[in-house]
């Protein structure tokens, strides 16, 4: 991480035309790719949940969907902050920005199904069929997003006319962001992960202890 | 097959007999678009553009209703768990429910897109069979959603404000290719809609398999 920071701010060269604030670019891109994985994850983890039952699997997906709606709105805020200066607004009904807030609102939609659906098994298998939902409907999200007009770069996609990143270093900052950002990732749906069991521990234990409890009385 | 039909040729005949959720959805319908182009206020030669973003606006959200009452009515008595004791595969059940709400949607699209046609001063006719097979891919795409995530909502605890947050983000994609499907179909025929009409029919398909294949676990207990 700290790496990346250095890369980013001291070795990478400035880009010409747009100046400084292009480098928050590496942590935009870098972030939807971390975003995008978390989904992919959900959707990974939610099949397995709903075919094998396994409780590791549903906190895997909780996790990887909590932390992909924290880096997707990270793209989400860090893309104005670029936007205002280069593209002149903050917003702009671009297929790729489109595309994104959409996203955004179905997981959302699914921390909200996790947190007001009851803590029961019911919910986590109606998680895991919205999980699966999610991922089929990002491909049609992709186009059905082009039917609308759009001005989004395209800077690694050359042949859609974007310029590519000219400098190697330029490439080094955007790889070792991604890493790094994909690390911190991981360690946060681990963190996550441990939590849950230990909550789902401290339930468990609740649970038999009203029941002695009760017992005795 | 013959179960499916059973629960599409049930949920009808309850539905002829209140007119209830008809009723209230058609009403519904005719307000939200009454309501979208007041608050729109067009010029007269500006208002058949208006036309398909406001039809579809209202189809959303009339089906939310519409098919959101179908589950919380099998849910009265227990139905829904009656019908699940039954020898029934969960897929067929999902089917006949589909086609039902399916059914809903159509009729109230039959009332909703002429009134739009006389208050958008929207030209219909020669539109009409490219506008009836964008509407049908909708109402199936739209009801192969909400089907499934009706019974999902239905069975939860904050099920009315529940069920919006799940399908609208999700029912997106589908919004955005009938909208251009319309406008296209309304402004030049079929022909310049082919990759609207490719959307909607992917999401057909994609969804109605999905909530097939997945209907099971949802209802399972």
């Amino acid at each position: 991480m700290l790496a990346a920071l250095w890369l980013v701010f001291m070795v990478v060269p400035t880009e010409r035309e747009m100046g400084i604030v292009q480098r928050i670019f590496y942590f935009h891109v870098a972030s939807a790719w971390v975003a995008f994985l978390g989904f992919f994850l959900v959707a990974g983890a939610s099949v397995v949940y709903l075919w094998k039952g396994a409780r590791p699997a549903d906190r895997l997906a909780e996790a990887a969907a909590e932390v992909g709606v924290l880096f997707c709105t990270l793209v989400l805020v860090t893309g104005p902050i670029w936007a205002r200066p280069v593209w002149g607004v903050w917003w702009t009904w671009d297929p790729r920005l489109t595309m994104t807030v959409i996203l955004w609102t179905i997981y959302a939609s699914y921390l909200m199904l996790r947190a007001f659906g009851g803590e029961d098994e019911a919910v986590r298998r109606y998680a895991a069929v919205l999980g699966v939902i999610g991922v089929l409907d990002i491909p049609l999200i992709r186009v059905s997003v082009r039917l609308l007009r759009g001005i989004h770069p395209a800077v690694l996609a050359r042949n859609e006319g974007g310029t590519g990143l000219v400098d190697p270093w330029m490439r080094a900052g955007l790889g070792v962001s991604a890493v790094a950002l994909m690390l911190l990732a991981a360690w946060l749906i681990a963190l996550r992960m441990q939590s849950a069991r230990l909550a789902e521990e401290v339930a468990a234990l609740r649970r038999q202890a009203l029941a002695r409890g009760g017992e005795a009385a | 097959m013959r179960p499916t039909l059973a629960i599409l040729a049930k949920d009808l005949r309850i539905e002829w007999r209140t007119r209830e959720s008809l009723a209230s959805v058609l009403v519904l319908g005719v307000l939200l678009m009454v309501v979208l182009t007041v608050a729109h206020d067009p010029a007269p030669e500006a208002a058949p553009s208006l036309a398909p973003a406001v039809l579809w606006v209202s189809f959303v959200f009339t089906g939310l209703v519409g098919i959101q009452r179908s589950f919380l009515l099998e849910r009265e008595n227990d139905c829904l768990a009656g019908l699940l004791t039954a020898p029934v595969d969960p897929a067929d059940i999902y089917a006949g429910k589909l086609a039902a709400n399916a059914v809903l949607l159509a009729v109230t699209q039959a009332v909703v897109v002429p009134l739009a046609g006389l208050f958008l001063h929207a030209d219909l006719w020669p539109a009409l069979p490219g506008l009836l097979a964008v509407l049908l891919l909708g109402d199936v795409g739209f009801a192969a959603l909400a089907t499934l995530f009706a019974a999902v909502a239905a069975r939860t605890r904050a099920r009315e404000t529940l069920l919006p947050l799940l399908l609208l983000p999700l029912a997106l994609p589908l919004v955005i290719a009938a909208v251009q499907a319309t406008k296209a179909v309304l402004t030049g025929g079929l022909g310049g809609a082919r990759e609207a009409v490719a959307v909607l029919v992917a999401f057909d398909v994609m969804f109605a398999v999905a909530g097939w294949l997945l209907f099971a676990y949802v209802v399972r207990d």
